[in-house]
């Protein structure tokens, strides 16, 4: 079942509430204070952990995620863990499957999992392989947005007009290049895939769900889960959760599920809040609100917005623009 | 039992022996008919216990094989070319990881200009990258060495590479001698890996290691290595004791011992040189032939053995770094700088150029040499484009 209000929230119990959470990914690790990626790395692979009885075998590809767990001789994993390249992690996920097959142990469920860059740009062709051949693999994306491990670039998953080191606004740039935008959960469901979820750090029993209900199913599977970043967006680490939860309230962060192709739940905006209220909360737009912005800056990420709520069927209403 | 068999398909029938649990398949000529070979074979029941994987590219194949090899399973792949230089973040990445994974390498030029014919620019840009490199003579030594190499990767924890020369090999049908598969299995057991991906027993590989440490990393797999020459040479001899043919090792010598002039090479243009040696040999000259198997790691104590009572050592390499010269004889040279001999680079068969007796034979004999011989050039139409060429860069100066 999916989300949609507070009560249902209230129902279930997390595995992170829980006294014997498996701790996959442990404390200690060099994760920035405040990161979001760290949080929807230990809930994700711990509701897959506990769905599974810890028979799983995480592949992880380079970036943040994998830079501040593994430096040697520390490790902050308790599964078996496996990282290669920046670009492979859905191919190598593809032969642990094999593997596994090979030796009887289909028991034994892969996880691949990665940053934006690795997802939307890098490893995109092993990624469309992976799910074109519909291998045993759930593929867990955590978005925040650039390249955060190399010091904030542009990848294909910034927003419109955000500032980055390779998108510094000027007098007459206004951030990051217009684009048509990369939409890898759509780009998932073009495979025609058994199971698509996009998931955020702010509503973790949804985010448990959808991994439990996603680690049980077999062929490829996509989640994609929002986590933000204070260093890379420009926010107090304290508020990561509250800028989660504000990218859903707005729209430009969507929740829903498709299965083979089709979308079949999306959990729907109690409060729905203007685009304005959540990029004001971040320096990362800061430039759309100075004396230079003009005027249809907020304009172009409110489009997308109430195309999100039109399309994934967040709301009844949708703010104007 | 003996077959009429093209190159490709006897490698595809020695792969499919040695049972890999995981196969990834992308194509690229000359390598395609190899895996074509292989997917069929597992497909009518040879190999029911392998896993065919059509992949999406060079990258992901090689990727795979790293996570079923990472996973307890013996995986191969093949590529060539442009599919290595592909696939070349993989490549040293699996040595990096000790994964004992077997790739074929059919030896096949670097664009551009894009061309598809054979020579060893392919595998000499991947050999720094801590893989066991051998190189195959004849297809009845190609078939051999993939028998040996899957039992010379997981002695070594190292991935190995086995480069048999483009169409000249792969395509070209041979008489081959195909083992049996008890033969095979007596020879090489199952794979048992020490650690693997297991839920049982949860380790984390692929960490990220500090200057503090990586050196350490690195001498350790050079002395991997090194030590690599003597496994190499004993599962040669175990070979030929359970099999009865001279195959692999680290190079073989043709009439050496009382030889004036020793010409090296690798792969098939062995062949070719050892008929010109003999044609000389014939009219009183004392030519010898080494052909090197082992590339990486390179023999340098096996070649000084042979050739410490040599006049001049002629190098022909089908592969040379642009700015400098030959690979293969700057090797050869610092193998021999203690021993007073004068190594010769000569460059041939680039991009599939034909490799004559005749053209052989003449610089073969010739009493000086230039710094770097290229065998064949058409020196006209290079004398030609070379004088607009430095026209152009030169501008208004000359």
């Amino acid at each position: 079942m999916s989300y949609s209000t507070l009560k249902d929230v209230e129902e279930f119990t997390t595995v992170q509430s829980s006294h014997d959470r498996p701790n996959t990914l442990t404390s200690g690790h060099r994760g920035c204070q405040g990161c979001g990626e760290a949080l929807g790395a230990r809930c994700a692979i711990d509701a897959a952990h506990r769905e599974t009885n810890g028979k799983i075998i995480v592949v992880n590809a380079t970036g943040c995620l994998e830079v501040f767990t593994c430096y040697f001789p520390e490790n902050s994993w308790n599964v078996p863990w496996l990282h290669s390249l920046f670009g492979n992690a859905p191919a190598v996920a593809t032969g642990v499957a094999a593997a596994l097959r090979r030796q009887g142990r289909d028991d034994v469920r892969v996880i691949a999992q990665g940053g934006d860059g690795s997802t939307f740009d890098i490893g995109m062709g092993c990624l469309s392989g992976m799910f074109d051949r519909n291998d045993d693999v759930l593929y867990i994306c955590y978005d925040n947005q650039a390249y955060m491990n190399t010091g904030v670039q542009r990848s294909g998953a910034t927003p419109p007009l955000a500032r980055t080191a390779t998108t510094l606004p000027n007098k007459s740039y206004m951030g990051s290049d217009s684009q048509t935008g990369k939409n890898v959960p759509k780009i998932a469901m073009a495979h025609g895939i058994p199971y698509i979820a996009t998931a955020s750090i702010a509503n973790i029993p949804d985010l448990e769900e959808k991994v439990r209900r996603a680690i049980g199913i077999h062929g490829a599977r996509y989640v994609h889960i929002h986590v933000p970043c204070p260093l890379g967006w420009g926010y107090p680490t304290s508020e990561t959760i509250k800028i989660a939860r504000l990218a859903i309230q707005c729209g430009l962060f969507p929740l829903f599920e498709a299965e083979h192709g089709k979308q079949v739940r999306s959990t729907q905006i109690e409060d729905l809040i203007p685009v304005e209220e959540y990029l004001r909360s971040q320096k990362r737009f800061a430039h759309l609100f100075g004396k230079n912005a003009p005027a249809d800056a907020i304009g172009v990420l409110q489009n997308i917005a109430n195309s999100n709520i039109e399309l994934y069927r967040l709301s009844g209403g949708i703010l104007n623009a | 039992m003996l077959y009429q068999l093209e190159g490709s398909q006897a490698i595809a029938k020695a792969v499919v022996l040695c049972r890999p649990g995981v196969v990834c398949a992308y194509p690229i000529t000359p390598q395609t008919h190899i895996v074509e070979g292989i997917g069929e074979l597992i497909r009518s029941g040879d190999l029911s216990e392998g896993e065919f994987i059509n992949v999406e590219s060079e990258m992901a194949a090689l990727s795979v094989a790293i996570g079923s090899q990472a996973t307890g399973v013996r995986s191969y792949t093949a590529t060539s070319s442009q599919g290595l230089l592909y696939m070349m973040e993989a490549v040293y990445n699996a040595s990096g990881m000790e994964l004992p994974i077997v790739m074929t390498l059919g030896n096949r030029t670097i664009g551009a200009p894009i061309n598809i014919w054979n020579d060893h620019s392919d595998a000499m840009a991947a050999r720094d990258a801590g893989w066991i490199m051998l190189f195959a003579e004849t297809n009845q030594e190609a078939l051999d060495l993939h028998i040996q190499a899957f039992k010379i990767a997981e002695k070594m924890l190292c991935p190995t590479m086995i480069c048999v020369d483009g169409f000249i090999l792969t395509h070209a049908y041979e008489r081959v001698d195909i083992p049996f598969q008890e033969e095979v299995d007596e020879f090489l057991p199952p794979y048992v890996p020490n650690i693997y991906m297991d839920e049982r027993n949860p380790i984390a590989v692929g960490a990220m290691v500090s200057p503090e440490y990586f050196m350490e990393v690195r001498y350790l797999a050079h002395r991997k290595q090194t030590d690599a020459l003597e496994i190499i040479s004993l599962v040669s001899d175990e070979f030929k004791r359970q099999f009865s043919r001279d195959s692999g090792g680290l190079l073989r010598k043709y009439h050496t011992d009382n030889a004036k002039t020793v010409v090296i090479a690798m792969g098939s243009v062995s062949g070719t040189i050892k008929d010109v040696v003999d044609e000389l040999n014939a009219s009183g000259e004392m030519f010898g032939v080494v052909s090197l198997v082992s590339y990486r790691p390179f023999p340098s104590a096996a070649l000084r053995m042979v050739l410490k009572n040599v006049a001049k050592v002629i190098v022909v390499e089908k592969a040379f770094a642009l700015g400098i010269g030959g690979f293969l004889s700057q090797e050869v040279e610092l193998a021999l700088k203690d021993i007073d001999v004068r190594v010769i680079s000569v460059v041939a068969g680039i991009g599939g150029r034909s490799i004559t007796r005749n053209l052989l034979k003449e610089c073969f004999l010739k009493r000086t040499h230039e710094q770097i011989t290229f065998l064949g050039l058409k020196e006209d139409i290079a004398a030609e484009k070379y004088t607009s060429l430095k026209l152009h860069y030169l501008g208004g100066m000359i």
